[in-house]
């Protein structure tokens, strides 16, 4: 019988779910278990609706395993466009405070929605699917462990579901993204071994002798962040029928082990991985091998020896002690070499195929990311020294940093493979329409310049006006004046984001419509295809 | 085993190992004949397909 045990093993979860919702310790959590009997009863069901009891048909084994990365690449962009459509309706928020909808919408709740919808839904489906698609083709083998990969596909989108209508219930560790509860992340836990055990068989059963470096980068992302999620989350339960845990550390060494684990779930989630991307997809569509294969080895090793030091400097001038904040500025500047070195590497990857910037939008796009990654990579550095942060800490400076990677570097190198693997996956020709690339790209580069501009003003604004004193030592400005003055900006920055919302929305219309079947008839971009001169 | 003599072998054993598998790494990259290998993994993914 097909998916006869997923069957029995949903059905039986789901009972528990609801034996849970029954007798939770409070209101949230047995709204919590409602939901997630909903959800698995409702997949039981639709199993239930699609087995049969014919012999399955015997499988190649030497054909990849595509399927997953087909939900994974439709997941990305639906969950792409989820959580950066609850970003923009966050900035609106906190520019029109009267939209706050209590209490399941206000921004408090919203805010966790947004940031573990664009890392860990958006970012987390193109790391799973991409990494499925990298290690199949360049180890040469399917993927390990039968339907394993299927379960890390649904049971990745379980816990997104769990994590998002936790926050909107109210249910928060209050920990920067590891916000769900205990369950979820035990959850998490789960599924993440399973990631390693299908990542980790894949490579080990290669016909490829050399592991490429792309899988280095996915597999230190998958280590790391299974070790700080472990460490970051360890906490007791107040019950085991109740959505309430306590940290295992406490005062500072908690504040130090949240900002280990935050950093480096941008050094490794959001870097270190999307890193994978750019060594595979890059070549891919540039068509040309990495620039400097012996330098993309010491980017690696370089980038994992210091990342893991750098998160102290989200702790200056706090309790932690000043030797820790010292460590931490000094390896976070340190960080910087490696991280240029990685992206001289991806640019220069183009050499010889410069004009592929101004023929091909998804090359375009690569480039724009790596670009940057470059910029990010110098603004972190120079934010986390000190005297420099003295100003910026705290500000929306910080917030159009994090932005300008994330919605650069991360973003448009997600869109790129994408866009590289969608006609492949589906065996199509081509893209629906390549302009459509190209107005996507416009909209999101501009979208982030906006973004990334306003918030340097407002955030420099905001830091001085905080430290402004009068000459018989008095604060200059309340609090509430700070607030008020930063109103222009917080519009401006919504118009950014919904242009880069604008551009996902082309691409999700891009994508579905390649997948679909269909070819939009177009002029072909210029220079795409070469230009003849006449005789003379 | 305290904080204190953890901290005191990792800035002292620890760091020395850490730096010198760093070293290593490095050391192993740029090998001789290191080169060739490199130029011939960074086909890997445009031989496939």
């Amino acid at each position: 019988m097909r998916f006869g045990t997923e069957i029995v093993l949903l059905g039986l979860f789901a009972f528990a779910a609801l034996v849970a919702a029954g007798f939770g310790a409070d209101e949230p959590f047995r709204q919590h278990m409602w939901v997630l009997f909903f959800v698995l009863a409702g997949f039981t069901a639709i199993l239930l609706r699609n087995t049969d009891f014919k012999p399955v048909a015997a499988i190649d084994p030497s054909a990849y395993m595509d399927g997953p990365i087909r939900y994974g690449a439709i997941a990305t962009v639906f969950w792409g466009v989820v959580g950066m459509l609850v970003g923009v309706i966050i900035a609106l928020q906190l520019a029109y405070p009267d939209l706050d909808i209590q209490p399941w919408f206000n921004f408090g709740r919203l805010r966790p929605l947004h940031t573990s919808g664009v890392v860990f839904a958006f970012g987390g489906n193109a790391l799973l699917c991409t990494s499925m698609y990298v290690v199949q083709r360049t180890c040469r083998a399917r993927l390990f462990g039968g339907n394993l990969g299927w379960f890390v596909f649904w049971g990745y989108q379980l816990f997104i579901v769990m994590a998002a209508t936790g926050y909107l219930l109210g249910i928060t560790e209050s920990r920067e993204y590891a916000e769900p509860e205990w369950y979820v992340d035990l959850w998490l836990t789960i599924v993440w071994v399973a990631y390693l055990i299908l990542f980790l068989g894949t490579i080990l059963k290669r016909k490829e002798p050399h592991i490429y470096v792309a899988n280095w980068f996915y597999l230190s992302f998958i280590v790391t962040i299974a070790m700080l999620h472990v460490v970051n989350n360890l906490s007791m339960p107040a019950s085991f029928l109740g959505s309430k845990s306590y940290s295992a550390f406490s005062g500072v060494q908690d504040a130090l082990t949240q900002w280990w684990y935050g950093h480096n779930a941008v050094g490794f989630f959001l870097t270190a991985g999307f890193l994978g991307m750019m060594y595979y997809f890059v070549p891919k569509q540039v068509n040309r091998p990495v620039y400097s294969y012996r330098l993309s080895i010491i980017h690696f090793w370089a980038l994992i020896f210091l990342y893991i030091w750098a998160g102290p400097h989200h702790l200056h001038y706090t309790a932690l002690p000043d030797w820790a904040q010292t460590l931490g500025m000094v390896f976070s500047v340190m960080l910087w070499m490696p991280s240029w070195g990685g992206m001289i590497n991806g640019l220069m990857t183009l050499s010889g195929a410069w004009d592929k910037i101004r023929t091909d939008p998804i090359v375009r796009m690569m480039v724009a990311a790596i670009a940057f990654y470059g910029m990010s990579t110098f603004e972190g550095p120079m934010m986390s020294i000190k005297a420099v942060n003295s100003l910026s800490h705290y500000t929306d400076w910080t917030v159009g940093h994090v932005h300008s990677g994330a919605l650069g570097w991360v973003g448009l190198i997600s869109f790129g493979a994408i866009y590289y693997m969608v006609p492949k996956l589906w065996n199509r020709q081509r893209l629906y329409s390549l302009r459509l690339v190209t107005w996507h790209f416009w909209l999101a580069t501009l979208g982030i310049v906006v973004y990334a501009a306003v918030m340097w003003v407002s955030g420099i604004m905001q830091g001085l006006m905080w430290r402004e004193y009068d000459e018989q030592g008095f604060l200059v400005y309340s609090f509430a004046e700070t607030v008020a003055a930063m109103h222009p900006y917080y519009v401006m920055r919504a118009a950014g984001g919904a242009m880069y919302l604008a551009g996902a929305l082309i691409m999700a219309w891009n994508v579905t419509m390649t997948i679909l079947g269909y070819q939009r008839e177009e002029q072909p971009l210029p220079g795409s295809k070469p230009a003849f001169q006449p005789a003379e | 085993m305290d904080y204190n003599l953890m901290r005191e072998f990792a800035d002292s054993w620890g760091l020395l190992v850490m730096a010198l598998f760093f070293i290593g790494c490095i050391g192993f990259a740029f090998r001789p004949g290191g080169r060739t290998h490199a130029d011939r993994a960074a086909q890997i993914p445009l031989e496939d397909d």
